[in-house]
């Protein structure tokens, strides 16, 4: 049941180079299962983290198929949570910034996802219970 | 044969989604390719090193990390390919790890003895 909260994160860090990455998504699975909307500003490398052009790979290291690994991707953990949303009531909204997106090129996401900039992260500051705000380090 | 020095420091970044550390990883992978290869674990990452850790159990939505990283073992398997993998003992003691704690084959060495192991390779590489 949605509990009317709200509560925004931004993220800067790309996927598979650091824990912020996780911690986001794992943040945002216990606010969502608790019913809390959840905001998403993603703001420089952090826009690869919904790609949908990702491809999990093999482990030649462990002789393993990409089957075999289930290599996780960013971008299907980021699916499965709105289906989450959809589930509990409540509502992810996740914002790519638009500029960052633009110089990198990664411009194709998961379903969900959409562009914005700066102003939607004051807008998702000022009509949230409180905000996240996880720098790149 | 070139010996290279493969220094990793930052800890538990992406290792989740990695399911590995991306610096043993590639370690292993310049090891297999012909060079000798020595690992040195500094500070947090001295910790890759304890045997019997468990990163299981996570979870987003529906969507589930079935395999997780297992960093003891990937540890155990650099060994065995031949790569020696040293940890600066004062780390280990600052973060209150005993040597006993450690997968066998693991090197603890003193940080005054960090610079002789410079001097035995031809490349050192702080990631």
């Amino acid at each position: 049941m949605a509990s009317g909260k709200t509560l925004t994160i931004s993220v800067m860090d790309p996927p598979y180079e650091s824990a912020t990455t996780t911690t986001v998504l794992r943040v945002m699975d216990a606010a969502l299962r608790k019913g809390h909307n959840v905001n998403v500003f993603a703001y420089e490398g952090a826009v690869a983290l919904p790609l949908r052009t990702q491809v999990p790979h093999p482990n030649p290291i462990k002789g393993t198929t990409a089957e075999e690994q289930h290599h996780p991707i960013t971008s299907a953990f980021i699916s499965a949570l709105f289906e989450a949303a959809a589930a509990s009531g409540a509502k992810l909204d996740w914002v790519n910034c638009g500029m960052c997106v633009d110089e990198r090129g990664a411009t194709e996401w998961v379903d969900g996802v959409r562009r914005g900039g700066p102003g939607d992260f004051a807008k998702f500051a000022q009509e949230s219970t409180n905000t996240v705000v996880i720098g790149t380090r | 044969m070139a010996k290279y020095l493969s220094i990793v420091e930052r800890a538990y970044h992406g290792t989740l989604e990695e399911q590995d550390d991306t610096i043993l990883w590639i370690s292993h992978m310049v090891k297999k390719a012909g060079p000798d290869v020595t690992v040195l674990l500094r500070a947090n990452a001295v910790n890759y090193a304890v045997a019997g850790q468990d990163a299981s159990g996570l979870t987003f939505g529906k969507a589930a990390l079935s395999v997780p990283p297992t960093l003891d073992r990937d540890v155990e398997e650099l060994i065995k390919a031949g790569v020696a993998v040293c940890v600066v003992r004062e780390d280990l003691a600052d973060r209150g790890i005993e040597s006993g704690e450690l997968v066998g084959g693991v090197t603890p060495i003193g940080r005054r003895e960090v610079a002789g192991l410079f001097d035995q390779n031809d490349q050192v590489w702080h990631w």
